[in-house]
């Protein structure tokens, strides 16, 4: 009997695919955001009104991952931005792989900026580096406020979480200084920022956060 | 958390690994699993089981070791385990912790005849 050390990662090969991803957006000179959040939080609205945002001036293109339809990437080509929808037909998260196939279809000259939409679940994609620069988690009023300490694994790899639809706390129960609370127990450097895509609160600051990256 | 395909990620890494190495039997496969990622055990063990079926690892186990969350403290270098997902220190309450143990998803080592 003998042992036989590995210490090898069993996501290795998505590490390896993500960071060739890494160097590729890096000679490209792009910044790339993966956005993240529960289905229906309204990371897809969110990313129209960033395109339509009158001081907007970004050269983005945009991945969209979902379960079925192209739906999401349909409401993005009204922009006319670059978008390549993937269907995952099943697979709830995207991975790096998915991510390197996609980039065939994109025209990186001009290029500042990459949004990947990934599909809606706080589970699983937080364990999969497709290569992005930043993850931005949505939480949305609609939810609980709790939503931080039931997901931890995804609060504490996300840079920024983003609180949406503030113009419906009136009607809901939701407590905004209890879910910031939660979210900075899991992950005390978390960036915050609380918008709403209907009445377009919030929405000079996030462009703003994104404009600091670039 | 996609249980049978991390099953597979492990199959094929065991096998790069034993690739050359002729005569040798796994009989274990001992893999980290840290505290904070979703894996759930049973599930994964379930699923190594069905795939190893029909392949030279059969009869080989998955030993799981599940790695509790520890940190350290920046500020004032306490060591701790973190607790109730807490991420701060516990003595002095700074955030400026490096978490350094239960984040892990790995194959560790085989035990081979």
């Amino acid at each position: 009997m003998a042992i036989v050390t590995v210490e090898r990662k069993i996501l290795k090969k998505n590490d390896q695919i993500a960071g060739e991803n890494r160097e590729y957006f890096k000679k490209n000179g792009l910044f790339v955001i993966n956005l993240l959040s529960s289905p229906g939080s309204g990371k897809t609205s969110l990313l129209e009104k960033t395109i339509a945002h009158a001081d907007t001036k970004f050269n983005l293109a945009v991945i969209e991952g979902d379960v079925q339809t192209d739906r999401d990437a349909q409401r993005i080509s009204k922009y006319n931005v670059p978008v390549v929808q993937i269907v995952t037909n099943g697979g709830c998260h995207l991975e790096a792989k998915l991510i390197q196939d996609a980039l065939a279809s994109i025209e990186m000259d001009g290029l500042q900026m990459l949004v990947i939409e990934n599909v809606g679940n706080l589970v699983c994609p937080a364990n999969y580096d497709l290569g992005e620069d930043k993850k931005i988690v949505l939480v949305s009023t609609t939810e609980g406020d709790d939503k931080p300490l039931k997901y931890p694994s995804m609060f504490r790899v996300a840079h920024l979480m983003i609180i949406n639809k503030i113009d419906l706390l009136p009607y809901v129960e939701f407590d905004v200084s209890a879910v910031r609370e939660n979210a900075l127990k899991i992950n005390p450097q978390l960036e915050i920022i609380e918008t709403s895509c209907k009445t377009g609160d919030g929405l000079d600051r996030w462009i703003q956060w994104l404009t600091g990256h670039l | 958390m996609h249980e049978l395909s991390l099953a597979q990620n492990i199959i094929e890494i065991v096998q790069d690994t034993i690739k050359g190495k002729n005569g040798v039997v796994v009989t274990e496969v001992a893999v980290d699993i840290g505290e904070l990622v979703a894996v759930i055990p049973e599930s994964l063990d379930f699923c190594f089981n069905a795939l190893i079926e029909d392949t030279p690892l059969r009869g080989s186990r998955l030993k799981i070791n599940i790695i509790p969350l520890r940190g350290n403290c920046s500020a004032c270098g306490a060591d701790f385990q973190i607790e109730h997902m807490a991420f701060s220190c516990p003595e002095c309450e700074s955030s400026a912790i490096q978490v350094n143990e239960g984040q892990e998803l790995k194959i560790s080592y085989l035990e081979v005849e």
